[in-house]
């Protein structure tokens, strides 16, 4: 038997010692680990950096007034971004309003009551929204709503409509994934206790899946609170406070920023960086705010 | 996969008093069409998208032609209120978009599923929680950032240095030839590729976070290493949604405007060489817009359009190719 | 009874609020001539070419004159400013550009009653160098069109020299940067090339935004330009004088028409606007400006309609214009940020039209 092999015959081996090529594997799980570290190191560096610059050329104009009052023109000192930070709240409060519960809701409806052919559609045109451009957001609520049928002119609605659309889709894919992950023994535990199918939904299904919808949420407001493009077309900036829903131009932070970065003054580029760096820690306050709820909800249910 | 057939009549007296009224049974359907409304939603603002921009635009393709509109090279804005006088020509700014978007991609799909495991599998406990959150909060660094800090900062200390590197070494090869500008497309492409990384990693490390532990745990048991594990367990099982990852990813790098606005050098020619200057469509609309006039607008308005355009084959096409490979790798949640 | 306390409160919170509020218009009018009897809040649209001047003079006027008028000016750039000045949208528009009779026309049909114009102050595009030794470089119209259609390419040009006999020309690669967003700079600056040299209206023309020769750096605004300038030895450019003024940047010194290289500053663009030949409906150009004249220079305009302002508006519209076009202080203000107000002449016809705002609304009735 062993003249006829080619190979010479595989002498015993102890379990306890490790078969061949394991040095090689164990030098290739070593490479790889290197290769990752060193990805993450490399990607770190730019965003240490970008946190650097913001916080090294933002922190010197952070005050209370840079909240409370409105900016002066470019070249003064002093003054805020009250006209902005306002505008930002109120566009992002109503296109929350607008964009979290459809998103919401049209993820229950694909998870919940599909797969069929309208859920597949919904599912499918969904995922090709997330990748619509922003400015053709933009482009489409001013054809839309500013000069087409609407003809409401810019504002603070269309402002907000334009950040819900954007919105809408990430919120509904990732309350999509999020609900796929809730085990359907809950679902059926639920049945089974006699609950029909909206009150399964509606107090079992969506409450174990609260913290992944928050986080998915907030990602969705992380990206529309940030937003510029489509803004300058439909809420298209103001320096002033604006309390009317629709009619009259609403500023935001980024837009104001980003315009009172290209001008050549000194004091106005200093309150852009500083805008930067609020905008940076408003977004850090939501993320903690949003895990602290997401944690809370997880632990409750 | 059938659903445990919820729609049949409790046998039991159900506990919740809303049962027991009539105005309980019809509680679900009045749920299931509602949510469905919803849903609808998205079908209805994406029809309105199409024809309303479309119809914007019309005036420019009915005097281009919709092909002379996306390869024409030149592109001349008329000023008048109610014709279409001048020429539009919409390619380099389509070549420009897809050219920074295929750097973009290219540069941040591997480094953000290589993050997304470091994070998942190789960090100290201690650690991954923050650089997860870290990562994440810089998704949300508004783009007008990124442009600053690009043009300020990284494209003088960091990309002009790499670049005249570069330019030394592959010189001969057409895609780096001289000269280096600082703006151009290849900027553009890194710092693209800077801004979609946080979004790209997030994904996919929620989706490596989901897959199952006893599965990882198995193929431990069966002697594997941790980069076997990742390799040939973790990473096949997750590649639809390190699809939709790279999807969302490109759909960002193509209709970022502000940050490739500052960067790309807009100009309104275009070359092979990516130190070459450029437009791109986005950024073209954003830098024009505000002092178009109408016959300007419709013009910006088909350029919206072929962007559209562009993203729906982008995002169809990675739609087919997450559905084939589902189908063969089995993979039920695609 | 709950209901009766919150009602009383509200009564009693009136008076008090009353009191807060004239005191504060009190102090307003105890500390300067601030206060005013005005009261409007008008929007305006367009240019961004003189928006520094504008948004200063909006402060200034809102701080120190008349305290009730708001103003909200958006530059949101010239031809945006036309647009909405003819959907009527904003109460007042400005541009770089006049109205041509078929804008004027769609106005007037629009509103029902003529619309005025008139112009406010005038600017200058300078073109800026990375390279501090060449500050004071002679250049002239036909040498920038080189420049910026790539025929001349490296400073020691056979025709840069002979215009710069003493100066020691380096041999660096010029790297022409231009503006990439839609701008009034642009049209001031491809204005001026397309009027003096005729290849260049040929081949490129004029306009806000342009089909620039390959090769050429683009930048996003007035910074994104600076950028381009500094990040490239050989960087040229052309910005708003303003900004190369507040930056620092060298500058060029542009011959003109009586063939005199004119160094750009306040009273080369004084002598510029002086050049003009201003016909009685403000339709005009300056170009081929000579004298001391710097010749690289825009107007801006103001759009007003005869008729549709409520009182309030009209009256605080007439005032802040006049204010700006004849006090000192709004005046030194332009000169400050490198803008040239209009002569005294010329200021006296502009008030004379400007008071026409709103002067048909009686007869619309």
């Amino acid at each position: 038997m062993s003249t006829m092999t080619t190979t010479p015959p595989r002498p015993h081996v102890p379990l306890s010692t490790r078969p061949p090529g394991a040095s090689y594997r164990r030098f290739k799980d070593r490479a790889a680990t290197v290769a990752l570290t060193g990805a993450m190191i490399l990607a770190m560096i730019p965003l240490v950096l970008i946190i650097f610059e913001v916080t090294r050329r933002g922190i010197g104009v952070l005050s209370l007034d840079f909240i409370t009052q409105t900016e002066p023109p470019p070249r003064r000192e002093g003054g805020g971004y009250a006209a902005g930070f306002f505008g930002t709240l109120y566009i992002m409060a109503l296109a929350v309003l607008m964009s979290i519960p459809f998103g919401i809701a049209t993820a229950v409806y694909i998870v919940e009551y599909g797969p069929n052919r309208l859920t597949s559609t919904i599912r499918f045109f969904t995922d090709v929204m997330t990748g619509i451009p922003s400015i053709f957001v933009g482009l489409f609520v001013y054809g839309l709503l500013v000069i087409g049928w609407g003809g409401m002119g810019f504002g603070t609605f269309v402002g907000a409509v334009a950040i819900a659309v954007m919105m809408l889709p990430i919120v509904t894919r990732s309350a999509e994934e999020m609900l796929r992950l809730v085990p359907h023994e809950i679902r059926n535990a639920s049945y089974g206790l006699g609950a029909r199918k909206w009150q399964t939904i509606v107090h079992t299904v969506l409450p174990a899946a609260a913290p992944g919808l928050t986080t998915g949420s907030m990602l969705a407001i992380a990206r529309g609170i940030g937003e510029t493009a489509p803004l300058l077309l439909t809420a298209f900036g103001s320096g002033l406070i604006v309390t009317s829903l629709q009619g009259s131009p609403q500023g935001a932070v980024p837009m104001q920023l980003y315009r009172g970065a290209a001008q050549p003054f000194e004091a106005g580029i200093d309150r852009a960086w500083g805008a930067a760096l609020c905008l940076f820690l408003l977004v850090l306050a939501f993320t903690i705010v949003a895990r602290w709820i997401g944690s809370k909800a997880s632990t409750n249910g | 996969m059938s659903t445990e057939a919820p729609e049949a009549p409790a046998p039991e007296e159900p506990r919740r008093g809303s049962l027991h009224s009539g105005k309980g049974r019809m509680a679900d359907p009045i749920f299931k069409w509602a949510v469905a409304a919803c849903g609808t939603i998205v079908l209805v603002i994406l029809a309105l998208m199409v024809i309303r921009t479309t119809s914007e635009a019309w005036p420019v393709f009915v005097k281009e032609g919709f092909f002379g509109f996306l390869f024409g090279q030149e592109w001349t804005t008329g000023n008048s209120r109610t014709e279409i006088t001048g020429t539009y020509g919409a390619w380099p700014f389509i070549y420009g978009t897809l050219v920074t978007s295929t750097i973009a991609i290219v540069i941040a799909l591997p480094l953000a599923i290589m993050v997304a495991f470091y994070i998942t599998h190789l960090a100290p406990r201690r650690l991954a929680k923050p650089l997860s959150y870290t990562v994440e909060l810089l998704a949300a660094v508004p783009s007008v950032i990124f442009g600053l800090w690009g043009l300020h900062w990284f494209l003088p200390n960091v990309l002009r240095p790499f670049f005249e590197v570069l330019e030394s070494v592959l010189g001969w090869f057409f895609l780096f030839e001289g000269p280096i500008r600082g703006v151009g497309y290849l900027s553009a492409g890194i710092v693209l590729a800077i801004m979609i990384l946080p979004i790209m990693t997030a994904i996919i490390r929620e989706v490596i976070a989901v897959h199952p532990i006893d599965q990882r745990m198995a193929a431990y048991a069966l002697g594997s290493t941790r980069w076997e594990v990742m390799r040939k367990v973790v990473l096949p099982a997750s590649f639809s949604g390190i699809v939709a990852a790279a999807m969302l990813g490109l759909g960002r790098a193509l209709g970022e405007t502000i940050a490739v606005l500052m960067l790309i050098g807009g100009s309104q020619s275009w070359g092979a060489s990516l130190f070459g200057t450029g437009s791109s469509m986005a950024s073209h609309i954003a830098a024009t817009f505000g002092e178009a006039g109408p016959e300007a607008r419709t013009g910006l308005m088909a350029i919206g359009v072929a962007l559209f355009l562009v993203t729906m084959i982008v995002n169809i096409l990675a739609r087919v190719i997450v559905w084939r490979l589902g189908r063969m790798t089995g993979d039920a949640a695609v | 009874m709950r209901n009766g306390r919150s009602k009383l409160a509200v009564l009693a919170a009136i008076p008090l609020l009353a009191a807060a509020c004239s005191n504060g218009g009190g102090e307003t009018d105890a500390t300067g001539d601030g206060g005013g009897d005005l009261s409007a809040s008008l929007t305006g649209a367009g240019a961004s070419f003189p928006d520094p001047l504008f948004q200063d003079w909006i402060y200034t006027y809102n701080s120190d004159v008349q305290s009730g008028v708001d103003i909200n000016y958006q530059s949101v750039g010239s031809g945006a400013g036309i647009e909405q000045f003819l959907e009527q949208t904003v109460d007042f528009g400005s541009s770089e550009e006049y109205l041509g009779e078929e804008s004027l026309e769609a106005a007037a049909e629009a509103r029902g009653c003529e619309a005025v114009q008139f112009p406010v102050v005038f600017g200058s595009v300078v073109i800026a160098f990375n390279n501090p030794d060449l500050d004071g470089l002679v250049l002239d119209a036909e040498t920038i069109a080189g420049i910026y259609s790539t025929e001349i390419t490296s400073f020691d040009d056979p025709a840069i020299a002979e215009l710069n006999p003493d100066m020691d020309l380096p041999s660096d690669e010029i790297v022409p940067v231009h503006r990439s967003d839609s701008s009034g700079t642009t049209a001031v600056f491809t204005h001026y090339l397309a009027t003096e040299v005729e290849s260049w209206a040929d081949e490129y023309g004029e306009g806000k935004e342009l089909d620039w020769a390959s090769g050429l750096v683009g930048g996003q605004q007035n910074d994104g330009v600076a950028q381009g300038i500094s990040q490239n030895p050989g960087g040229i450019g052309y910005v708003n004088q303003s900004y190369a003024q507040e930056a620092g940047l060298s500058v060029a010194k542009v011959v003109n028409a009586d063939g005199t290289p004119i160094e750009p500053t306040l009273e080369s663009t004084i002598a510029a606007s002086e050049e003009a030949d201003v016909p009685d409906n403000f339709q005009f150009a300056i170009d081929g400006i000579g004298g001391e004249g710097y010749p690289i220079a825009g107007t801006n305009w103001i759009f007003t309609y005869t008729c549709g302002y409520d009182q309030e508006s009209a009256d605080a519209i007439i005032d802040f214009w006049t204010w700006a076009l004849t006090d000192e202080s709004a005046q030194d203000l332009a000169g400050e940020l490198g803008y040239a107000p209009l002569g005294d002449e010329l200021t006296e016809r502009v008030i004379a039209e400007l008071e026409k705002t709103n002067s048909e609304n009686g007869d619309e009735g």
